[in-house]
């Protein structure tokens, strides 16, 4: 890919008869410039993503809720997002008097930061990573655990109280349901033998399944439904969703950790959340329902049914949004200690036998 | 100058300057933040020596667990800082002899011929090579009883902790959801039939 690129801007600088002196002096930048263009081809459509999530969201919840949803702005509300984000970004940033001045605007940055960096290991067809690392897993779990330090600044630089709820729940909301997912994610490892991304992806094309052409029954939610099922709904309180939502339940502390924050700044946080979302439905569909594989053996694998699978997962999420009520506080924590890390603890033997046992199906 | 080198003198400066404002930052929330800004740097460190599994694990365990339930509990004490500088002068002696006998055992243990003979670091491995893999190898061949013996003691540190701790209260009201979820609308409302009241004559 790299070459065909450089051969499009070859043609491009050609057309002025300017190539050799263009290369002359930008060849030893080339490989900058090609990191930045890797970055930024997953970075902006990323960021559109967020901005029409969002809107998806309040489409999605508006026809569940027999409502219409955002439909003035644009072609079926379709240019709402960049109006919210022109409003966001016109509107003044407040500092509050008694606040912690660097690490107010310190949160913001840890909250975006981690949620952005998880996608440099995440493949988006094979061989299709930024950076195809070996310890990927190791990577996306460390980076992600990184998170909730924007939450929890942010509840304590406002120095306020409602914040400093939000975030203490957050704190143990987050640390708790890591542990499941980590023990989920056990289970992955166990079966595919690998911790990078990519290797986990192609064991699930193999199997019983896939040689007769119905991969989608190869990949892991199969084997593993218990597992995809506590990785998803932890996924959903890792990320703060409803119905796992007490961080930010307005109806208790009105935002949590966001209540005092403004413009840009609050703006941030919206789009961690939104990034956070579209990542956990991204590793979903690569941990258990086969990354970039088609489903079908008479149609080519490809980016495209990525695209769909985290489509899915995302409509998901919405439509828990609308049908959920909130979690009570200590039930989450109940669910998260009680009934999932101790069924991921049996899972992760009963797996273990499996796999030494003449059923073995991950040969 | 090597991209290495010039990392390794990167994360050692950044290393530093953290661990120093860790016990020098007047307010305990910004030293704690110093203190995952240390333990993050120490994680690039060991990615320069090629140890993967540990930088990550550290980030992972440390930063993001640890230093996660650390920072609930400095933000959740009452610290006054004047008492807690009171004492600084009185204890300082020996804090500085503690500190001295430490800094002392540290440069011998890296002075012998192990670490001086550098066949340690300069070792590259092959693009291939898992470091995780193997560590793991490692610890459940070689090495499985005595990290066998590492998690029982940790579990029993574990359990010991929770009973230390663990308060029976009588005056809370217990819920069982299972009992809540069994529950059918006829074991809660009683539908009473009464005759409509006779019309006043």
């Amino acid at each position: 890919m790299e070459d065909s690129v450089l051969q499009s801007f070859q043609w491009f600088w050609n057309l002025f008869g300017l190539w050799d002196w263009v290369w002359g002096w930008f060849a030893p930048l080339w490989p900058l410039t090609w990191w930045i263009i890797k970055i930024l081809a997953i970075f902006v459509p990323l960021l559109l993503g967020v901005a029409y999530l969002t809107w998806l969201e309040r489409r999605v919840i508006g026809f569940m809720q027999v409502r219409m949803g955002p439909n003035r702005v644009g072609w079926f509300g379709l240019l709402q997002p960049i109006a919210d984000g022109l409003k966001l970004f016109f509107k003044e940033v407040i500092l509050p008097a008694k606040a912690d001045p660097w690490l107010f605007f310190l949160a913001p940055a840890l909250a975006m930061a981690p949620a952005v960096t998880v996608w440099a290991v995440i493949p988006f067809f094979d061989g299709g990573a930024l950076a195809d690392l070996d310890a990927g897993v190791l990577f996306l779990l460390a980076v992600t655990s990184l998170g909730v330090y924007g939450i929890i600044i942010a509840g304590w630089a406002s120095n306020s109280k409602y914040p400093f709820l939000g975030s203490m729940r957050s704190a143990a909301q987050m640390v708790s349901y890591e542990i499941a997912m980590g023990l989920a994610l056990v289970c992955v490892l166990m079966v595919s033998n690998s911790l990078n991304l990519t290797d986990i992806i192609r064991a699930q094309g193999q199997g019983v399944f896939a040689d007769y052409g119905a991969g989608f029954l190869s990949w892991n939610w199969l084997p593993l439904l218990p597992m995809f099922l506590v990785y998803l709904i932890s996924g959903v309180a890792e990320i703060n969703r409803a119905p796992f939502d007490v961080v930010e339940g307005e109806s208790e502390i009105v935002a949590g950790h966001m209540v005092e924050y403004s413009g840009m700044a609050f703006a941030m946080f919206f789009l961690a959340e939104y990034a956070n979302m579209i990542l956990v439905s991204a590793l979903v569909s690569i941990f258990f329902l086969g990354g970039w594989l088609s489903p079908v053996g008479f149609l080519p694998d490809g980016v495209h049914w990525l695209s769909v699978k985290m489509f899915f997962i995302l409509l998901c999420f919405l439509w828990f949004r609308a049908t959920f009520p909130r979690y009570r506080y200590d039930q989450i924590m109940r669910l998260g200690w009680k009934v999932f890390v101790p069924l991921c603890l049996l899972w992760i033997p009963v797996v273990g036998v499996w796999m030494m046992s003449p059923f073995n199906i991950w040969k | 100058m090597e991209a290495k080198t010039l990392l390794f003198y990167l994360f050692s400066a950044v290393l530093l300057f953290a661990a120093l404002r860790v016990i020098t930052a007047r307010n305990p929330v910004h030293a704690v933040l110093y203190l995952v800004l240390a333990f993050f740097n120490a994680a690039g460190l060991w990615l320069t020596l090629e140890a993967e599994f540990l930088a990550l694990a550290l980030v992972m365990v440390y930063v993001g667990a640890v230093m996660v339930l650390f920072l609930f509990v400095v933000m959740m004490l009452d610290i006054d800082i004047t008492r807690l500088r009171q004492g600084f002068w009185a204890n300082m002696p020996l804090a500085a002899t503690l500190g001295l006998v430490m800094a002392a055992e540290m440069v011998w243990v890296l002075s012998t011929d192990f670490f001086a003979s550098g066949v340690f670091f300069n070792e590259s491995m092959p693009a291939d090579y898992s470091n995780t893999k193997e560590l793991g190898r490692l610890l459940f061949t070689d090495y499985v009883y005595p990290f066998e013996l590492a998690s029982i003691i940790l579990l029993v540190a574990i359990i010991a902790a929770v009973v230390l701790t663990l308060r029976r209260r009588t005056d809370v009201r217990h819920l069982d959801p299972a009992k809540q979820i069994a529950v059918k609308h006829a074991d809660r409302i009683r539908v009473v039939q009464m005759p409509a009241e006779k019309e006043a004559e």
